[in-house]
């Protein structure tokens, strides 16, 4: 019952994630020390290793570009109020479809392939979610229990497919043929250099700008759109939903399949974009991490695409620290991503109470001296 | 105001008796909200003590805080003179304060007598507890005529005779000054009675009884004294004898209020709504709504009364076509409108069908949108929110305050979150995205549940406007006064059936009552006359 002022959103977006940030790195800082190294030469190596040169950059963003997409697939279901987590699995469904798409219909022209690829990605990712979401509209399974159970099916899925279908004759690796050069999509420094400018190698591909595309339509889909306006709706309030004549099993369904579409753009990262063909548990975890880019992203494109860098700074930050300073392995980077995820999504509300309270009580102070 | 105070303070003072409650400037505050602001309330020992306000006054909080669920931020309370630290409903308990809440607090599935000891069973083993508290038990009961089984299961009892559990639970628990929150709000007039019978015999018994409601009819029936709360103060104590229900509901409001509406007569014109055998079930299958037939015509409010719970819910649901029916017909100007059958709530909306549900937090509004938003729910649909694919959120706005003016809700800002505002104006609001939509057909539940007195005169004559504007309106709620006065035709439901109906021009709360109770519309009438 307890009345408090609404907060501004500069705090709620701004200030309380990045308070949530700063504790995370100095717990990380005080981890480091224990292991016996300088905390500040660690956050140099970090920020150089992700920003300080040019190819950094392309690396650092390469990564940004699978949480964008994995982000967005997060929010857009938890919108509908349901906790997606079977983003890793839908985007390694979509991989399916991308590398099916690619060598079977490679007599396609390039600018058709674009669109066969992304189309490819897609529907199987979509149809992937698709079962799940139709368990919780239809039968009410919980849409929790299935995505987590669909990620294991997925993965198994896709082991017997890559050794026992997909796998040239003769070779000895899980992975499917290339896809054909023409099916690729470009590098940026090669359409960089096709206008003259000159930028270090890196894998950053053109699935970078589809995914500021995708956070765009994202938004206007979410906030400007009568489907938009249902899914929230549903999500917010069920039963006010069915009052409306907006049926939830409907939108469920609807908010699952664009999320289990947008998890599979990463498919077009990876396979289209940088792999050039299907590997074995090529999602390696974009899919959770995509959790809590969207919990920390506030479930809000703009918001996405914050977090989705600073956690491809902190990937390709961290493979940096792990090569520079040997006592820092891998893990201790993923200890440093933990801690991050752990303060700034799972423990997001940590501060809000405290931090509202506070606000409450100065804007009270501010109106009393105003009307004073 | 403050004279009167003084005055009662005086009898306190100079009299032998120390009031069994005294409460001594009690402030407290919830962030931006002060809920009690320096409240003094001195209860006399054996006598029935009312606290009446609107909704958010201060009565549930400042009671929270003499049970304990609150530490007040300052002030002090009293019991039999003494200064006690309350922190909790154990210490309430052993000063001798219980309370019996708004929602019971009792195991379904234990008899009577377990849920009495829950809490004191005294020893791990159960036997000899329960032996124990059967005799107690049974002294109670004989001594307040509380006329319960104790070895009756609780969830099979009526929801009047839980209550008398919870008011055991209390006694056995050695109350001697009982609190009750909104008794009455579950209850037919008649158990009611019983109800106010029971506090009378406990009055005479030496007990303290502090009656919290809303209701002035109750606080008239069965108070000795009455404290008037208004936006988190004590605004007046007055003796019951000496005071009206117009005086209480002026200083209630903090203006004149009319208790009356005025309505002329209606001019009911052809048969909008046509209804028959219509039954449906929940989702665990249980036919709530057993064979209800009738009609609503253009021009004419149609009440339904009947206790919470008796099916008028499922009824109102199954009509706006949230719920499916299971058999029977329901026509709209003589085409096939039954829900389930490919007619949902979206297809009944674009026939002209407009539902104010009676539940406005859970299905009426979106409290995490912005009232823009929460005002086209339903409607989303409209080609005059629309701008291409996208919503067209200024026309979305604009119609909003459209709205909020000529609703009159506050603050007239459509970009507020819907959570903001408070009951009435949350209501006014969804009043005014149905009734301004022109509909031939308004289904409309408790429209006035939770709200100011001053939003329900206006909410009654915008309802009454739609009537006179040829509309057919059909009305549910547990009030009885908004039924009476209201409702061109009153329909009692009863267990799932409609089991009678009743001109609102002969119709009275005990004949009512008494077919809400279940009794054949002729004998509650037969019964009626005798009287």
């Amino acid at each position: 019952m307890s009345t408090t002022v609404q907060l501004p959103r500069w705090i709620d977006v701004g200030a309380l994630p990045l308070m949530n940030l700063l504790l995370a790195l100095l717990i990380s800082g005080l981890v480091v020390l224990a292991i016996g190294e300088n905390p500040v030469q660690v956050v140099e190596i970090l920020l150089y290793g992700a920003f300080g040169y040019e190819e950094a950059w392309g690396y650092t963003l390469y990564y940004t570009t699978n949480f964008i997409f994995t982000g967005l697939a997060f929010a857009v279901a938890f919108h509908c109020g349901l906790f997606n987590i079977g983003a890793e699995g839908q985007a390694y469904v979509g991989g399916l479809g991308v590398t099916l798409a690619a060598l079977y219909l490679d007599f396609l022209p390039f600018p058709v392939m674009l669109v066969v690829g992304m189309l490819g990605a897609m529907i199987f990712g979509a149809a992937w979610a698709y079962i799940p979401a139709y368990l919780q509209a239809r039968r009410g399974s919980h849409i929790v229990i299935t995505t987590i159970m669909f990620n294991f099916i997925a993965s198994s899925l896709m082991v017997y497919l890559l050794v026992n279908v997909l796998r040239p004759e003769g070779s000895m690796t899980p992975e499917s043929e290339q896809i054909a050069e023409n099916l690729r999509l470009p590098f940026i420094h090669d359409i960089a250099a096709a206008f003259g400018i000159e930028m270090a190698s890196s894998p950053l591909n053109l699935s970078f700008v589809y995914a500021l595309v995708a956070s765009v339509m994202v938004w206007l889909f979410i906030w400007h759109t009568r489907w938009g306006y249902a899914i929230r709706t549903v999500g917010a309030n069920a039963v006010a939903a069915t009052y409306a004549g907006i049926e939830p099993g409907k939108f469920i369904i609807i908010a699952m399949m664009i999320s289990g579409a947008l998890s599979s753009f990463m498919a077009l990262n990876e396979v289209m974009g940088v792999q050039h063909r299907l590997l074995i548990d090529f999602t390696a975890g974009y899919g959770f991490v995509g959790i809590a880019v969207a919990l920390m992203g506030r479930n809000h494109p703009f918001g996405i695409f914050l977090a989705a860098l600073l956690f491809g700074m902190l990937y390709q930050g961290g493979a940096e620290l792990s090569f520079e300073i040997p006592t820092i392995s891998n893990d201790m980077v993923v200890v440093i991503q933990g801690l991050v995820i752990l303060f700034t999504g799972a423990m997001e509300h940590m501060f809000r109470p405290r931090v509202t309270k506070m606000y409450t009580a100065w804007r009270l102070r501010r109106d009393a001296q105003e009307a004073a | 105001m403050s004279d009167t105070m003084h005055q009662m303070h005086g009898t306190g003072e100079t009299g032998a008796v120390q009031p069994a409650i005294e409460l001594r400037g009690i402030d407290k505050r919830f962030g931006a909200v002060h809920a009690n602001k320096e409240i003094d309330l001195k209860v006399d020992k054996g006598t029935i003590h009312g606290i009446v306000g609107e909704n958010g006054a201060g009565k549930s909080t400042l009671m929270s805080i003499l049970y304990g669920f609150y530490q007040a931020d300052a002030g002090t309370i009293h019991v039999d003179g003494k200064l006690c630290d309350i922190r909790g409903s154990e210490d309430a308990i052993a000063v001798g304060i219980g309370m019996v809440h708004q929602h019971f607090m009792l195991v379904e599935t234990f008899p009577v007598l377990e849920n009495v000891i829950l809490g004191v069973e005294g020893g791990a083993v159960l036997r000899d507890g329960v032996d124990r508290a059967r005799e107690e038990l049974q002294r109670l009961e004989r001594e307040y005529s509380l006329d319960i089984d104790p070895d009756a299961i609780v969830g099979d009892l009526s929801v009047g005779l839980q209550q008398r559990v919870e008011i055991l639970k209390a006694l056995f628990r050695g109350a001697e000054i009982l609190i009750l929150d909104e008794p009455t709000g579950v209850l037919t007039p008649q158990e009611a009675d019983h109800l106010f019978r029971i506090l009378e015999t406990l009055k005479e018994q030496g007990k303290t009884v502090v009656l919290i409601t809303h209701k002035l009819r109750e606080i008239m029936a069965a108070t000795d004294n009455v404290s008037v709360m208004r936006q988190g103060a004590m605004v007046a104590h007055r003796k019951t004898a000496e005071t009206s229900p117009e005086e209480l509901s002026e200083l209630m409001v903090g203006r004149k209020v009319l208790l009356r509406l005025e309505k002329g007569d209606a001019n009911p014109a052809d048969t909008v709504l046509k209804v028959e055998n219509l039954c449906v079930d929940n989702a665990q299958g249980v036919r709530k709504v057993k064979n209800a037939s009738f009609n609503v015509r253009a021009g004419e409010i149609v009440g339904i009364a009947g206790v919470s719970g008796n099916g008028q819910s499922e009824l109102l649901e199954a009509l706006g076509g949230i719920r499916s029916v299971s058999e029977g017909v329901v026509e709209l100007n003589g085409q096939d409108v039954t829900p389930g059958k490919g007619v949902d709530a979206a297809e009944l909306r674009r026939r002209g069908v407009a539902h104010v549900p009676e539940d406005r937090h859970r299905m009426a509004m979106v409290t995490a949108f912005s009232a823009k938003e929460a005002a086209i729910l339903g409607y989303e649909d409209d080609p005059a929110y629309q701008k291409g694919v996208f919503l067209d959120w200024q026309a979305i706005s604009n119609a909003t305050a459209n709205m909020m003016s000529e609703f009159d809700v506050r603050p007239a800002n459509p970009d507020l979150k819907a959570a903001n505002f408070s009951g009435g104006n949350q209501q006014k609001l969804v009043l005014a995205r149905e009734i301004m939509r022109n509909p031939e057909l308004l289904l409309v539940g408790q429209p006035t549940r939770g709200v100011d007195i001053g939003a329900i005169e206006f909410i009654h004559k915008r309802i009454v406007a739609m009537r006179d504007a040829g509309k057919a309106v059909l009305l549910v709620s547990v009030e009885l006064d908004e039924i009476m006065s209201l409702a061109d035709r009153i329909l009692v439901m009863c267990d799932g059936a409609i089991i009678g109906e009743v001109a609102a021009s002969e119709a009275n709360e005990r004949v009512l009552g008494l077919m809400m109770a279940g009794v054949d519309p002729n004998e509650a009438k037969a019964v009626e006359g005798q009287s």
